[in-house]
């Protein structure tokens, strides 16, 4: 399902932009191919772009420059309600004056449906989100992850291959979230839909998504499923975003063969996997996540570099120990240790030596 | 004619206008030091103020005089003031037929002797014989005699140069062509129409007390029915003359002067029929003396033969004492010999209209209510 | 076991200092239902006095008639034996009562005042008694008084005189109310006057007419500026907000000034239509002095009191239904039928109710601008007020426009429901 590279794309955005008042530009050369069956997720902070281009393929905002296709065809000049598109709101935009069973009819008696065929389809998808027996109840009369569900019936009860979501969850809490995370993961797959999915909820995104797009400042800073984007991060920005990270700054002593060394502030010289750097001496920025580095010696590869570290903070978190660390002058580096059985605990004051593998210290390019 | 009678004497002779003389300060024992006066506003009520108090306040500096602009809707003011039991005005101009009606309602108080609160003409002659018939009851004491008559455009091309003569030309609609303005009140439009449908001046109110006679003048008004606007304020038909909405309409005497002479608006006055009506002061009932003796003093002063001629100068409406009228001249203030543009005057009282009270007192509810139905048809 | 736990087994609770909950509890809301009270005091008060007792002194007058046997009481009593079917004038004793009557009134005189209030019902009445009043002092006591009176004016041996102070000889009539409705009281029961000086239920007719058709107007005008207003950024909605208040800020008389410039024949608009060739000169249209000036006129003064109710409620209806409506398929018109509509409906009745009834009451712009076609039954309000001075029937008119509205509140409670309306 993580096709959708080639020219055979389903949602294709080329050279997108979009400014609203003609002086700055909110999408700056969006490229993004969404294959057919996808889950893809615009992930990214508020202002980055990414409802902006959900927006553009609903519909309800015009490319200032750009194109935009839907299946081989382009949808630039085709108004909202003749794309076909699903689309589950933020507050979930259930019709108020209406029914559960209204609301999900509504699409099909705009398509001028037979009234058996209303029926069955409505009930097919009430009872794919497990709310058959709420057709005659009205919206305010649900609960926020009742509406959700309905939302999402309703934007799937017209057949459309092409779903998109924004924020839908963001209105529930925690644990009513994760739940829904995977219903709506579950049903995607069992249908084969297409969803383009908003969301500024890194985990969300995380969980439920084939690729991500991660956005930023108007543009796309990486397109790449949730390992990839978790583990080989390509640049500052999404390392920072994704996932808890620690930083630390330096200067490349040596490349070569996909390793490199690199001396920190305070003199120490540490290994890493150069991600955005091509040659000694420049200026870089390691990344590395905290449940990566390694203060026992004994689980660390032989002739692996260490740094000297000062604890400054112990947290006991339960499953986790949370470690906070002075390194090279960063005295926000963190290292989240298991609670196993014979875990160290350690003590504030103590100064431990703390290593990684090179492959987990990525040296990206300095801010 | 009666009115011809009280009016005709009216001398053309241009006298010299009536200068007021610097009088003397007056006194009054035991009166109130503010005194309200009721009246209509406009130019009518400008003129009061020129001809009778500003010069009643140079001689009585104490007094400070509130104007109160409500004489339209001075009936229902006065019943609902009586019923509150709190009477704020000393003197109210109303209509005589208002008057008619404030008296039988026991609003306003009755003159046992006039000739004891009037002052007498120059010559000595006692009030009650200079106002002659005019005092229409024991309450009233008019100061003009002011007409309801038609002006006519003097440039409507479809009448192919004739001008209306006779009040009957009004409902000649072959003739003079064009939309007609009334006064949205069976007075006057039902004695017209009785008139011009061949009913003798005389028998006007006889056949009007019948339903038949109804029926006859309602029959007459429909054969322009659809070529009338009908209007409410004075003000409406100059405007509506001017704006050439209509070609003839009906409306006060003096309010055709001012768009005639002050205006050089294209409109003619038409006389003919015109229907006289009074005006004039009425003081509320069981006044405080103090209040009661300040108005009786003012009354007494503005009702004079010269403050009456006087007022002339300021608007074209006729004196109600006879004495008045040889003394109404060129007005100085306006520019213009007054005499002619007055409804007295005996070129324009040829053919006059004397507007029955008792009979439209006792007649008008029913017939509003039937006129005003016939209107709605 | 404690004194409190051993109440509470028997089952009232105590609170802290011993007394019962209950009672504890109602003192503690007495203070401060006394406070609640205390706060509304002024308003209460204000209702009251400004709007309850004038509508119960507007009933009471619409009924009233006590000037009749305040002023004859003896010829009241004396009338009661008299058959005001028969064709005989009540007999001897009555003119004497009268006669006394008349005396007693005519030193009051109050006598004009009683002319002036039966002659609203029949014509002659006031000159009648007027005239009545200064004989009655003068008359013989021993001579039979009905030669007297007749003599004096041949109306008192018309027995139509005696019947109409016989029917309304009671201290309260349904005389006004009958003729609010073009029904007249006769000696045989209430009757339907005759055709030609029936008005006022047409008045009443038309008045509902015209306010409906205003109120069309008013949603068809106001409802797309409503939305306009919702959905512009706030700089510019607060500017058109200014132009859709500005007629609350111009004087009518101004307004009415210059809807005559533009309406009249010899107007603006007629000027224009000529001049562009849509009308020709004869045949100039007729826009004021009927009932399309007062439907124009009030449209616009009425006009924001659709549109701020309208733009209360759509305020409220968030822009993503008309996006989900679009997004499920439906096109711009559907959407808006189908989803918007229904939900600015509150917005509709609010403004729908307003209109509709402060133009039932309207009569100043139908006095300017309606001519004959376009007054409304207020204006017959105002005119027996100000002119006719019979302030019965006009009460009696308040009194059944009063009862129309309130049907018709009825109705729309029914059809609508009530709950169903917003004001914001």
């Amino acid at each position: 399902m993580n096709a959708g590279h080639g020219n055979g794309a389903f949602v294709v955005f080329e050279h997108v932009q979009k400014s609203y008042d003609g002086e700055t530009l909110v999408v700056k050369d969006l490229n993004l191919n969404i294959g057919q069956g996808e889950f893809l997720t615009m992930l990214g902070p508020s202002g980055s772009g990414k409802t902006t281009c959900l927006m553009m393929l609903a519909g309800f905002e015009t490319a200032t420059h750009g194109d935009i296709r839907l299946a081989g065809r382009p949808i630039n000049n085709i108004p909202p309600h003749k794309r076909g598109i699903g689309m589950v709101f933020q507050n979930y935009a259930l019709f108020p004056h209406m029914t559960v069973g209204e609301n999900l009819a509504f699409p099909l008696e705009v398509r001028k449906m037979s009234k058996a065929d209303i029926e069955a389809k409505v009930k097919r998808a009430l009872d794919m989100v497990q709310m058959g027996a709420f057709a005659g109840r009205r919206p305010a009369q649900l609960s926020g992850g009742q509406q959700q569900r309905i939302a999402l019936a309703r934007a799937l009860v017209f057949d459309a291959e092409l779903v998109l979501m924004d924020e839908p969850l963001g209105a529930l809490d925690k644990q009513l979230r994760e739940h829904m995370q995977f219903e709506i993961k579950h049903i995607h797959e069992q249908l084969g839909v297409t969803v383009v999915y908003v969301t500024h909820d890194q985990g969300e995104a995380l969980t439920m998504s084939d690729r991500i797009a991660v956005f930023n400042d108007g543009r796309i800073q990486q397109l790449a499923p949730p390992e990839d984007l978790y583990e080989r991060p390509e640049n500052g920005f999404v390392a920072q975003f994704i996932g808890e990270n620690n930083t630390l700054e330096g200067t490349v002593e040596t490349i070569a063969e996909g390793k490199c060394t690199v001396r920190l502030g305070d003199g120490s010289v540490i290994d890493a996997l150069p991600v955005n750097v091509s040659r000694p001496g420049e200026r870089t920025l390691l990344s590395i996540r905290p449940e990566r580095a390694e203060f026992n010696p004994a689980r660390l590869p032989e002739g692996t570099h260490t740094v000297k570290a000062e604890v400054l903070e112990f947290i006991y978190m339960g499953d986790i120990f949370r470690v906070r660390l002075r390194i090279a002058g960063n005295e926000n580096f963190v290292i989240k240790c298991r609670n196993a059985v014979g875990q160290r605990r350690l003590r504030p004051g103590e100064v431990i030596d703390v290593g990684w593998l090179p492959q987990d210290c990525r040296a990206l390019e300095a801010a | 004619m009666k009115t011809r009678h009280l009016f005709g004497a009216t001398a053309l002779a241009l006298l010299p206008a009536a200068a007021m003389m610097a009088q003397d300060q007056a006194t009054c024992e035991n009166c109130a030091n503010t005194m309200t006066v009721v009246s209509w506003g406009g130019a009518y009520q400008n003129s009061q103020v020129k001809a009778y108090i500003e010069p009643y306040k140079a001689m009585h500096p104490e007094l400070t005089v509130v104007m109160d602009e409500s004489s339209a809707e001075s009936v229902a003011k006065m019943r609902a003031m009586a019923e509150a039991g709190n009477v704020t005005w000393d003197l109210v101009d109303t209509l005589a037929s208002d008057a008619i009606r404030m008296c039988d309602e026991g609003l306003v108080m009755e003159f046992d002797d006039i000739d004891a609160v009037l002052a007498p003409a120059p010559d000595g002659t006692p009030a009650s014989e200079d106002f002659g018939d005019l005092l229409i009851n024991d309450c009233f004491v008019p100061q003009i005699v002011y007409s309801t008559t038609f002006g006519y455009r003097t440039d409507v091309a479809d009448w192919g140069g004739k001008v209306p003569t006779t009040v009957c030309d009004v409902f000649d609609l072959e003739t003079f062509p064009g939309k007609r303005a009334l006064q949205k009140r069976p007075i006057d439009n039902m004695e017209w129409a009785l008139y011009c449908d061949g009913v003798a001046k005389e028998e006007i109110y006889d056949v009007l007390g019948t339903d038949e006679g109804i029926e006859r003048a309602f029959n007459k008004l429909n054969s322009i029915k659809d070529q009338v606007v009908w209007w409410t304020a004075g003000a409406e038909t100059p405007q509506l003359l001017a704006d050439g909405e209509v070609v003839i309409g009906s409306t006060f005497n003096g309010r055709l002067f001012s768009a005639i002479v002050e205006q050089n608006q294209p409109i003619a006055m038409l006389w003919d029929m015109q229907d006289f009506d009074l005006d004039g002061w009425t003081i509320p009932a069981d006044l405080p003396e103090d209040r009661l003796n300040r108005v009786l003093d003012f009354l007494y002063f503005a009702t004079d033969t010269q403050r009456l001629a006087d007022q002339a100068q300021y608007i074209s409406y006729g004196p109600a004492r006879s004495s008045s009228a040889p003394l109404v001249g060129f007005s100085e203030v306006l520019g213009v010999d007054m005499a002619p543009h007055m409804p007295t005057d005996p070129a324009n009282a040829t053919n006059t209209h004397l507007y029955d009270y008792g009979w439209w007192a006792d007649h008008r509810d029913d017939l509003d209510a039937k006129f005003q139905a016939w209107l709605t048809q | 076991m404690t004194q409190a736990t051993a109440d509470q087994a028997r089952g009232s609770v105590l609170a802290a200092d011993g007394t019962p909950l209950k009672v504890s509890l109602r003192r503690a809301l007495r203070a401060q239902k006394l406070r609640a009270l205390m706060l509304i005091a002024p308003l209460l008060a204000f209702i009251v006095i400004a709007f309850l007792m004038p509508i119960a002194d507007m009933l009471f007058r619409s009924v009233e008639n006590q000037i009749v046997p305040d002023t004859l009481p003896k010829t009241v009593v004396a009338l009661e034996d008299w058959d005001a079917k028969g064709d005989a004038l009540p007999g001897e004793p009555v003119f004497a009562a009268l006669h006394d009557d008349l005396v007693v009134a005519a030193e009051a005189k109050t006598h004009t005042r009683l002319g002036s209030r039966l002659n609203y019902e029949d014509s002659g009445m006031s000159s009648l008694l007027r005239a009545a009043g200064r004989g009655a002092g003068r008359m013989n006591a021993d001579e039979p008084y009905e030669a007297q009176f007749i003599d004096m004016d041949k109306d008192w041996g018309d027995i139509e005189t005696w019947r109409t102070i016989k029917l309304y000889s009671g201290a309260y009539t349904d005389g006004y109310l009958l003729n609010a409705i073009d029904m007249q009281k006769t000696v045989d029961g209430p009757e339907l006057k005759p055709a030609s000086q029936r008005i006022y239920v047409m008045l009443f007719l038309r008045t509902m007419l015209l306010s409906l058709t205003i109120t069309f107007f008013t949603l068809l005008l106001g409802y797309p500026i409503a939305y306009l207003l919702a959905i512009l950024p706030l700089r510019t909605s607060n500017l058109i907000m200014i132009l859709v208040l500005l007629p609350f800020w111009t004087s009518l008389l101004v307004r009415t000034a210059s809807w005559k410039v533009l309406l009249q024949q010899q107007g603006v608009i007629n000027d224009l239509l000529v001049w562009i060739g849509l009308i020709s000169d004869a045949n100039r249209l007729v826009m004021i002095n009927n009932a399309t000036g007062t439907i124009i006129a009030m449209t616009h003064i009425l006009l924001p009191f659709m549109i701020l109710p309208l733009y209360s409620v759509m305020k409220t209806i968030p822009p993503s239904y008309l996006r989900a409506a679009k997004s499920l398929g439906a096109n711009d018109w559907t959407a808006f039928w189908r989803v918007y509509f229904p939900q600015s409906v509150p917005g509709v009745g609010a403004g729908a109710i307003l209109v509709f009834i402060l133009s039932i009451g309207y009569y100043i712009t139908p006095e300017l601008v309606g001519g004959t076609s376009g007054i409304f039954i207020s204006n017959r309000i105002a005119y027996h007020i100000s002119i006719s001075l019979n302030w019965g029937l006009a009460a009696a008119l308040a009194t059944m426009l009063l009862i129309v509205v309130l049907a018709l509140y009825w109705v729309y409670d029914r059809m609508v429901g009530i709950d169903n309306v917003k004001l914001g």
